[in-house]
């Protein structure tokens, strides 16, 4: 076993610390950000380019540079610290995700390139109003036709679907609403008439969208993987986007308990600093066994995200996210506690840090949904 | 024991019920159960409403207001208004400044002051906490000095709710430097329209403007603003703060949002049914229950040995009322931004600057809102560490 990180690896990190550093250093820079049309800093997308992050998980003969799980952990830890804005979790990931593990040879042509030159960037639609967080509930319909597909429905909640050129959109072209069998996934340009957009903030800052579909017409090389059968990538991608946000939340539950420790030895009231008190004394304690059980579980995600049976992955994510939404809600509210009034504030970084950790909680399901998961199992502990 | 309503009792929660339900605007009632800010003239309607029919300021002495009424009755009229989502009196009128000038001010500030504030003619803003002074309120800074037939205020309030639509402010202001800390402080009334009083908004992280800071510069505050003797502050204070802390459980606000949970649970799709079906969620929201009906019985057996207890003199309970009631409070809020789920994630309606039309069932950006905001309620009215300690030291012995 090692836990040690490899030379690269460690120059990887030093250079996504420093640019989120640059970038977000100054918490005022970010509100700024948030202003853009948007929502984020077109030139520091560019700057992830530069890095090479943009194409991380990519193969090389794809136009990466080959990364795996933990180099998406550090990345999305780094992300998660600066509370920053940019769509690496919707364009790389999760709609990068379907390209890399789903897309033909000339998908993959067509757009990873375009995705690390960051000229391109993508967003996963797949939610539906009813849907809650089932993946396979999709009532969005594709209909086939000589040419290729038509699609009408419904999407929400698609993050950075407003900014995205191209939308990766689950549709079924059989089925019941809630039936496992016949889910597709088209590859969708956001300009396709019949596709509508409306755009809006999140409360965490970043961006999303309701996304409707009426008579939009996608060729048939716009599908991707075989139509009818996409749950299973789905699922797949989900699963590594979970990892990916478990390290997001890791990075800002560190970020969050070093500031609220800080705090504790700085705020004086009766005459002494807080941190003197035994009382919070213990509760930063306890922050820090939440912190590292999630950083522990977030490991555990990255080294889980490309394990090749998908119901040992799909157990093994969930767990993951129940610890790490158990963490986050702990840390996030202690954080504020301790901290008093002054954590309640907007110009406060504190409550940025509680709302984002609040929001991964609820992304691709809560912890009742991934507690049902594990729990459906055989659980995680092998018998001997 | 009996821990039965009497048949009065009883008839008087029915009558409480019916009037809250028949003159209460339900639009101001609908808003203010969905998390939404309610304007400064939906809570002065309220307010006016009840102090009509005498129900305002039940608590008060019965020359200025109050109801000769048993503790019972005062907790089933809080309780229902709490259930119906009404907007409760302004509470910096009614159960700060309020009994304090009545027990301490003298006759022409009784006559001045008491009327304007039970029918709010005079809207209260509380001006205690300072950036220095939070949990060690006695170590305020804000002074006032004497000059003639005035006194001169310097410093800066924070954290005060409402500034922004108050016309007066009831302010801790130290007056003598050289006594120990808790004896030299004032409790002084300000007209917030005197020259030099400077209100600056906080914005809270659920986007909301409910709190503010006020600066003061060489604000001229005439002496006969004194309540009760120079110097004695921090005793009006206490009895302040013990009577806040007795009203902090809010029962019947978490029952109304329990309630409200349930609805929207059984109307929230889940899997092939509603999250209502859902056995964990009901477990969870029983669990709730549960403890809620302690805190309640709780409460009772605080209110029944309230009876006879000489007025203002806190009970030591409170501290128990509070921390389990801004527990269970928080535990509400956090039940309705999980009902909401995935549509929690769109930023509210006017919050945070998104002038949008919601995404989803327009309450579930509100949930999330609420959620954030109700982490201050185990903040404020002494912070539940502090609470803490005073069952430590004053009762434990610790
Ligand atoms: C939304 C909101 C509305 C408010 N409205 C008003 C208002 O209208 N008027 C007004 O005057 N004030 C108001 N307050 C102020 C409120 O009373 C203070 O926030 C509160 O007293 C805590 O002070 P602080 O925020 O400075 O935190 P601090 O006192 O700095 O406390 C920070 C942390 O240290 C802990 N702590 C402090 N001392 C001890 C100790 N001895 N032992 C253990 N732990 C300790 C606290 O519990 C907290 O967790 C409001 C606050 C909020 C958040």
């Amino acid at each position: 076993m090692d836990f040690d990180l490899s030379e690269e690896q460690r120059l990887l990190r030093d250079s996504v610390d420093r640019m989120i550093d640059d970038a977000y250093g100054n918490f005022e820079m970010r509100g700024s950000y948030m202003t853009e049309p948007r929502g984020f800093a077109e030139p520091l997308w560019a700057r992830y380019a530069e890095l090479g992050l943009l194409g991380l998980p990519f193969a090389e003969a794809d136009g990466g540079f080959g990364g795996g799980p933990v180099e998406t952990m550090l990345v999305m830890e780094a992300v998660g610290r600066g509370l920053a804005l940019e769509p690496y979790l919707a364009t790389v990931i999760l709609g990068g995700g379907f390209v890399r593990l789903g897309g033909t040879a000339a998908q993959k042509q067509r757009i990873i390139p375009r995705i690390a030159d960051g000229s391109l960037r993508l967003a996963f639609a797949h939610g539906e109003p009813q849907a809650r967080y089932d993946l396979a509930d999709v009532a969005t319909t594709a209909r086939e036709t000589g040419a290729g597909f038509v699609l009408d429905g419904a999407k929400t909640l698609a993050l950075h679907g407003d900014s995205a050129d191209l939308l990766v959109i689950s549709a079924r072209i059989r089925g019941e609403r809630r039936a496992r069998d016949g889910i597709a996934l088209f590859l969708v340009n956001a300009d396709a008439p019949g596709l509508a957009r409306r755009g809006y903030r999140t409360q965490d800052g970043q961006r999303a969208a309701e996304v409707t579909l009426s008579d939009v017409r996608v060729p048939a090389d716009g599908a991707i993987g075989v139509p009818g059968e996409a749950l299973a990538l789905i699922e797949q991608v989900v699963d590594i986007a979970l990892a990916a946000v478990s390290a997001e939340a890791v990075g800002a539950m560190q970020a969050l308990h070093t500031m609220t420790v800080e705090y504790l030895k700085t705020r004086k009231q009766f005459g002494v600093p807080i941190g003197s008190f035994q009382a919070l004394q213990h509760r930063a304690a306890d922050m820090l066994v939440a912190l590292e059980q999630a950083r522990s579980m977030a490991m555990y995600a990255a080294m889980m995200a490309d394990a090749p049976d998908a119901t040992e992955r799909h157990a093994a994510i969930a767990a993951a996210k129940v610890q790490v939404n158990d963490s986050a809600r702990m840390i996030g509210q202690a954080a504020i506690q301790l901290h008093g009034g002054i954590a309640m504030t907007r110009d406060y970084k504190a409550g940025h840090y509680f709302k984002r950790l609040t929001m991964i909680e609820s992304l691709f399901g809560d912890t009742d949904h991934h507690l049902r998961t594990v729990a459906a199992g055989e659980g995680l502990i092998e018998a001997v | 024991m009996d821990l039965r309503f009497t048949p009065e009792e009883i008839a008087f929660r029915r009558e409480v019920r019916a009037f809250l339900r028949r003159e209460i605007p339900s639009d101001i009632r609908r808003r203010l159960s969905e998390g939404r800010h309610l304007s400064k003239q939906d809570m002065v309607t309220c307010h006016r409403i009840l102090n009509a029919r005498g129900w305002a300021v039940p608590h008060w002495p019965r020359e200025w207001g109050g109801q000769d009424w048993s503790p019972v009755l005062h907790y089933i009229l809080q309780e229902e208004i709490q259930r119906a989502a009404v907007p409760p009196p302004l509470p910096f009128n009614v159960s700060m400044v309020g009994p304090v000038i009545a027990q301490f001010g003298n006759e022409a500030q009784k006559r001045r002051f008491l009327p304007a504030t039970a029918n709010i003619d005079m809207w209260w803003c509380q001006g205690f906490s300072e950036p220095g002074a939070g949990s060690d309120l006695a170590s305020l800074r804000t002074r006032a000095e004497r000059d003639g037939d005035h006194y001169v205020v310097n410093g800066q309030k924070t954290w005060t709710t409402l500034a922004q639509h108050a016309d007066w402010i009831f302010c801790l202001v130290r007056t003598n430097r050289e006594a120990k800390k808790q004896e030299g402080i004032s409790f002084l009334l300000i007209d917030m329209a005197t020259p030099g009083i400077t209100v600056r908004p906080i914005i809270t992280i659920d986007g909301a403007h409910e709190v503010n800071e006020v600066f003061f510069d060489d604000v001229r505050v005439p002496i006969e603003n004194l309540v009760g003797e120079e110097n004695k502050g921090w005793d009006y204070a206490k009895f302040l703060l013990g009577n806040e802390r007795t009203g902090i459980a809010r029962i019947g606000l978490s029952k109304e949002r329990i309630t409200r949970a349930k609805q929207l649970a059984r109307a929230t799709p889940a899997g092939d049914g509603t999250l209502w079906d859902d056995p964990d969620f009901r477990k969870r929201v029983a669990l709730i229950e549960v403890q809620l009906k302690a805190l309640e019985i709780t409460q009772m057996r605080v209110v029944a040995g309230a009876r006879g207890r000489s007025a203002g003199k806190p009970d030591p309970n409170s501290s128990i009322l509070k921390i389990k009631g801004s527990e269970l409070q928080q535990a509400t809020t956090e039940l309705l931004k999980d009902i909401a789920g995935p549509y929690g994630l769109p930023a509210a309606d006017g919050h945070d600057g998104a002038n949008e039309p919601p995404v989803g069932p327009d309450w579930a950006a509100f949930a999330a809102a609420m959620y954030f905001n109700y982490r201050k309620v185990s903040i404020y009215g002494g912070s539940n560490e502090i609470q803490r300690n005073i069952i430590a030291k004053a009762f434990l012995g610790l």
